[in-house]
């Protein structure tokens, strides 16, 4: 028990011992190891799991993404989810044959590679339109501004339905195509290159999502550390005290914004592109409130404890809560309790009703984080600091009353 | 220095990009207004009376949460997501003693026989939404009241989410029907073709308008009301003077509550259906009256909560109801760019 607690401490405050390259090696470990064990452990039907963690790497960008808005420049954003419904749009429209069924009448297919970068540079556009008069304003109307926002959106798609096709949404969107590849006998062919290769499997999706999130954590990482980094951290912590130091606190703030948007847009096209369809039920409040949940879980500002938070919650909604209700039916009737297991009068039945907890569990976890650990899971040092010792300046009072009165 | 920040926002304001917005932002406004004003025409003014009945009604209940909301804010500085979740409570509190006090649909019950029961309902309902946000308060707010803003902010929208998943377990995603045991009569204005107004929405809008009434009086004449307005004002000085702080703080919670808890009941008596979550846009559209009002201002989150009812029944009277929520969002936003200290702007919320 003492060596627990002896470890535990000087992981925490010994300033040589930081968990962060420790998480950065288990997650890569981890994102080789998955496919291998999806493959090896099904016997080479595996293409399930896969698929499931690239749709776990959509909402890792995404809490990435809103890492930079909400735990570096310290601004809430409730409204993400409309930045991702922006770039799946985006998507959307320029790559597949929907175009031609609106009043423009003509399709357009841009390959992936490039849509990619519209969509995330049309929802960076929408991030600056909303920003640049919102962010003037203080933190808490900006909460409610995007969250408003960000039922706005949905329902601009839902209700345009000349352009949109309303609640069924877009379907049949373009996958990416490689322009040369290999083939051979890894994949069950001979051996010879291929033009135009188009990505249908999930091993495909998940490769690039793996180098997407790769790419973005080397870019995120290096924005921190930039001087843009640490005006976001100086206005975070004292407005007043950055725009003093000469930050200009409104172009900072909205550059944070813009830079969350974009990440949104681009893991909007992304999964447009994997599900090959989007519909305006895919971005409703409780997308943003999700991804919310993870960064806050996994630990505000810092960036592997954002995508080790993403996939906790990730793998407890999409995986845990959907395979509970048989098994909370098993536990029942284990437990003699089998009268629980069908439904009665308005008691709908222990399955259904366990499946019901999500939103129970979300509210749960941001208030307990909140309260007991606002540093999250994994925290950044500095973060923690702040969260925890409160200002600097009560510190010293305290201790000089200490000190007199001693 | 603080004016210094405060000197460069009013530039940015006064400047040329200022005033080009203003301008479009009143072009804008202008033809609304022409093509309401054209549709009005053509309707007739029966139909134009009718909506503003409505409007009236939905009006008064969108002003009890506003109140809520804009006494929070004025006195702590911070958005209560929880607050729309309160008035969902009172809702499906109310809905839980109907058959208990043997009130049901279609009952027998006339006269003082339904109204003592009803009120009974009523006040139930309006404690328990406020013992239920006290009890936020002091989990979930008062600790963190000397922590950065967002940790509030983040365990307000988790305390939603807390209640909204409380009453998903209860009752289950479902519309719920709430019985309609308000008569349904009213009177005619003008002749048999002419508007109705029925006693539900003369009810409704009475209950609201005493509620209020009563708050204005609470805040203006009592002692407590005095603590809450030196509180709302500055802080420090307040308890330098020996005011309670969290006795009047969670006294807030407490009354804001009750408006919310009322309004839930009505909410459901008026239109007969609840679901668990609705309190989430009731409270966003309600929050939109209390910006439009000026947060932190009593009377202007009344006032607001009367303009936004009027324009979500003038809207889905005369356009399309699919697009009533996306303009009452869209003002929520023109008003925090443009006039953030709403249209009463009594109360400047930048500190």
């Amino acid at each position: 028990m003492i060596v627990l607690r002896t470890i535990r401490k000087v992981w925490e405050t010994d300033p040589r011992v930081d968990p962060n390259p420790v998480v950065y090696a288990l997650l890569a470990i981890g994102a080789i190891a998955i496919p291998i064990w999806a493959q090896a452990s099904t016997g080479g039907n595996g293409d399930f799991w896969i698929s499931v963690s690239a749709d776990a790497g959509v909402y890792i960008l995404l809490a990435i993404g809103l890492n930079v808005v909400v735990g570096f420049a310290g601004l809430l954003d409730l409204g993400y989810a409309a930045f991702f419904a922006i770039g799946a749009y985006t998507y959307a429209f320029i790559a597949s044959e929907h175009l031609a069924s609106t009043p423009i009448g003509t399709a357009v297919h841009l390959p992936f590679w490039i849509a990619l970068f519209i969509a995330l540079f049309v929802a960076a556009a929408f991030g600056l339109v909303l920003g640049a008069p919102t962010l003037r304003l203080r933190g808490d109307y900006l909460a409610i501004v995007t969250l408003g926002f960000g039922e706005i959106v949905p329902r601009v798609f839902r209700n345009l339905s000349a352009w949109t096709h309303g609640v069924n949404g877009i379907s049949a969107l373009d996958k990416p195509v490689l322009p040369v590849w290999l083939s051979g006998p890894w994949s069950g062919d001979p051996l010879q290159v291929i033009q135009s290769f188009k990505i249908v499997a999930p091993t495909g999706f998940y490769v690039i999502m793996v180098l997407l999130v790769v790419g973005c954590v080397v870019l995120v990482n290096n924005l921190r550390r930039s001087r843009v980094g640490r005006a976001w951290m100086a206005v975070r912590e004292d407005e007043v005290a950055a725009a003093a130091m000469g930050v200009n606190t409104v172009r900072i703030k909205l550059l944070a914004f813009a830079i969350g948007a974009a990440f949104s847009g681009f893991a909007g096209a992304f999964y447009g592109a994997k599900l090959s369809l989007v519909s305006p039920e895919n971005f409703d409040f409780s997308v943003s409130i999700t991804i919310l949940v993870m960064i806050v879980l996994g630990g505000m500002g810092n960036i592997p404890g954002v995508i080790v938070g993403s996939i906790l919650i990730y793998a407890i909604t999409f995986l845990f809560l959907p395979a509970l209700p048989p098994l909370a039916e098993d536990w029942a009737r284990n437990l003699g309790l089998s009268g629980l297991v069908p439904p009665n009068g308005e008691w709908p039945g222990i399955g259904q009703e366990v499946q019901r907890l999500k939103f129970l569990l979300f509210g749960i976890v941001l208030v307990l984080t909140m309260l007991l650990r606002p540093q999250g899971l994994i925290p950044s040092r500095v973060r923690k600091q702040e969260l925890t010792t409160g200002s600097p300046e009560d510190q010293t009072i305290e201790d000089v009353n200490a000190e007199t009165t001693a | 220095m603080v004016s210094t920040v405060a000197n460069a926002r009013a530039r940015l304001l006064a400047g040329t990009h200022g005033k080009l917005l203003n301008a479009t932002l009143l072009v804008l406004i202008a033809i609304a207004l022409v093509i309401l004003a054209t549709r009005v025409v053509t309707l007739g003014p029966a139909y134009f009376v009718q909506i503003l009945v409505y409007g009236l009604a939905n009006g008064s209940i969108f002003a009890l949460i506003a109140l809520g909301y804009t006494m929070v804010y004025g006195i702590v500085e911070l958005i209560n997501f929880a607050h729309g979740d309160v008035f969902t409570l009172g809702g499906f509190i109310s809905l839980w003693l109907l058959p208990i006090f043997g009130i049901t649909e279609g009952g027998s019950l006339t006269g003082a026989g339904l109204i003592l029961p009803l009120l009974a309902i009523l006040v139930i309902s309006m404690v328990s939404c406020a013992v239920v946000n006290v009890t936020i308060e002091r989990v979930a707010y008062r600790p963190l009241r000397h922590a950065p803003r967002l940790a509030p902010l983040i365990t307000a929208v988790g305390m939603s989410f807390i209640l909204e998943g409380v009453m998903f377990l209860w009752r289950g995603p479902f519309n719920l029907h709430y019985p309609n045991v308000l008569p349904s009569a009213g009177f005619a204005l003008g002749g048999p073709n002419g508007p109705t107004i029925a006693f539900k929405d003369l009810a409704v809008t009475a209950i609201a308008v005493v509620l209020m009434v009563a708050l204005s009086l609470f805040v203006e004449r009592t002692k407590l009301g005095k603590a809450m307005r030196a509180t709302a004002q500055d802080r420090d000085a307040a308890e330098l003077m020996g005011i309670d702080i969290n006795r009047t703080i969670a006294a807030t919670f407490f009354i804001g509550a009750l408006l919310a808890g009322a309004g839930g009941m009505i909410f459901g008596l008026y239109y007969n259906t609840i679901t668990f979550d609705q309190g989430f846009t009731a409270g966003l559209v309600a929050f939109t009256a209390a910006v439009f009002g000026g947060i932190g201002n009593i009377q202007g989150a009344a006032l607001g909560g009367l303009v936004i009812g009027m324009i979500q029944s003038l809207s889905d009277g005369y356009f399309d109801t699919a697009w009533t929520q996306v303009l009452i969002f869209a003002i929520l936003v023109l008003v925090l760019v443009f006039r953030p200290t709403g249209i009463l702007g009594m109360r400047v919320p930048e500190k």
